[in-house]
């Protein structure tokens, strides 16, 4: 049941003014984003239709803290299709940086936060890389980068902890 | 005295590696080098790079722009074109590189905090393309025809697109048509093999959810495993390494949950390409490859 007192009229205007998501209001849930959509066939647990009707009807609350906004695998099929550009995978990142705002953020993505802050890339190049690299004469490359993690921490998404201290 | 600068602009690219290729699959980066070098195509090495951004798209928009701008600043100073292996790095880098060219103000913005924070500057300068785009459109099906010397014609191939390769095809300057693209099978058969054609052939790899929900990639990938077993080929081929990441790595672990066995090589193009011109299956990095493509190499006709 949905209870229109729990409803948040504004969360589309949110979402709209957020990076990807300024088209969600030209949606006519016409479906063919869902109907052509690779993880739907997988699972129905995703549906991208009914995700953009949630949001454009106010379920702040149910969609922010659901799991389904984060299994968008990006393949942009439906960016392609959709008659009205609401450019659905852009509009799923909007509704997800919205959510980590709100404390919403997998463990999954923590962990790839604390990778890219601790290297600058996913994955750690050290000396046994660098030594396989070398066997199929392949240049050597540095093994971290410090920049990302500045980026991170200036945006507020890494704390570096104090460890050691109590 | 010549200068760097006065290199031919056209085949010179500065190579984007990404997280994935320089330590997962070495094999992808020895071939793609080897043959670039075959046909002429000058890779400079970018040894700072770091992420492109791509994962934390959906963590901050802001901080894929930074991460992303950062990578095309320092690309920007060296001068030419971003090569990218990997499809989803280069279709980030392309998506943020749009809005950066496009979005004076947004680029201002950006520029800002790159300054601030890391003392750098991009100006919008720098074009952003997949080794298989320049393969196609920079070296040409004709080029690579003449310089054939292997015959691969009975090799049964069916190409893997991966998505971010085309789409979304504004950024790609609607390269080709992502409903219907052609490139990859044009690759494929310059080398001498077949193309082979099989159903969902355009579908996504599912790498996307993979750190989300393993289960569901993993149903992604069968789906598309078990379309290419329908149709016997001798092998996939894939042009990303994370669609390499479930096609290949993955494999056997898709085999254990959906009870089936396909056993089917997965290449990366530049080993196939890589093969046709003559080159060494050992300088492509086959043995790399972790299912074995033992039966495949059968039907590879080598001059005596």
């Amino acid at each position: 049941m949905i209870h229109s007192k729990e409803l948040d009229p504004d969360f589309k205007i949110l979402i709209s003014k957020e990076p990807g998501g300024e088209n969600i209001k030209k949606c006519f849930s016409c479906g063919t984003c869902t109907a052509g959509c690779p993880v739907r066939e997988i699972t129905d647990r995703y549906n991208p239709r009914k995700i953009i009707r949630m949001a454009l009807l106010g379920m702040k609350k149910e969609v922010l803290s659901s799991q389904f906004i984060w299994l968008c695998s990006s393949c942009y099929t439906c960016y392609e299709r959709c008659p009205q550009d609401v450019r659905i995978p852009e509009l799923m990142n909007a509704i997800k940086n919205i959510a980590v705002r709100e404390g919403y953020v997998p463990p999954a993505m923590k962990a790839q936060i604390e990778l890219l802050s601790s290297h600058g890339r996913l994955l750690e190049i050290t000396e046994f890389e660098n030594d396989k690299r070398k066997e199929s004469d392949l240049p050597l490359l540095p093994g971290r980068t410090e920049d990302v993690k500045k980026i991170l921490k200036e945006l507020g998404f890494y704390h570096e902890e104090k460890r050691g201290s109590s | 005295m010549k200068k760097k600068e006065d290199r031919p602009k056209n085949n010179a690219y500065t190579l984007f590696l990404g997280c994935t290729v320089p330590v997962r699959t070495l094999n992808y980066e020895i071939a793609a080098r080897k043959v670039a070098g075959a046909l002429d195509i000058h890779l400079y090495d970018l040894p700072d790079f770091s992420c492109c951004g791509y994962p934390v798209k959906s963590i901050s928009h802001h901080a894929y722009l930074l991460m992303a701008a950062r990578n095309l600043a320092l690309a920007e100073t060296k001068g030419h074109s971003i090569c990218t292996l990997c499809s989803s790095c280069g279709g980030s880098l392309a998506e943020a590189n749009h809005q950066l060219q496009e979005d004076k103000n947004l680029r201002k913005r950006i520029n800002e905090d790159l300054h601030q924070w890391l003392g750098l500057r991009y100006e919008g300068e720098v074009g952003v393309l997949h080794f298989a785009r320049i393969l196609h459109r920079e070296i040409g099906v004709k080029t690579i025809e003449s310089k054939v010397q292997v015959d691969l014609s009975g090799l049964r191939i069916a190409p893997h697109y991966g998505c971010h390769y085309t789409k979304p095809s504004n950024v790609h300057g609607r390269a080709e048509d992502p409903e219907d693209p052609k490139s990859l099978d044009d690759l494929i058969r310059a080398t001498g093999a077949q193309s082979v054609s099989y159903e969902d052939k355009l579908s996504c790899c599912g790498g996307g959810v993979l750190a989300i929900d393993e289960q569901v990639a993993l149903g992604m990938a069968q789906k598309k495993l078990e379309h290419i077993h329908a149709q016997q080929a001798d092998a996939i081929v894939l042009i990303c390494p994370f669609c390499n990441v479930m096609y290949e790595s993955n494999q056997k672990k898709v085999e254990k949950v959906f009870q089936k066995e396909y056993k089917l090589p997965v290449l990366f193009y530049p080993q196939l390409l890589g093969l046709a011109l003559g080159i060494e299956p050992d300088e492509l990095g086959l043995k790399m490859n972790r299912i074995k493509t033992t039966d495949l190499m059968k039907k590879v006709r080598r001059p005596a």
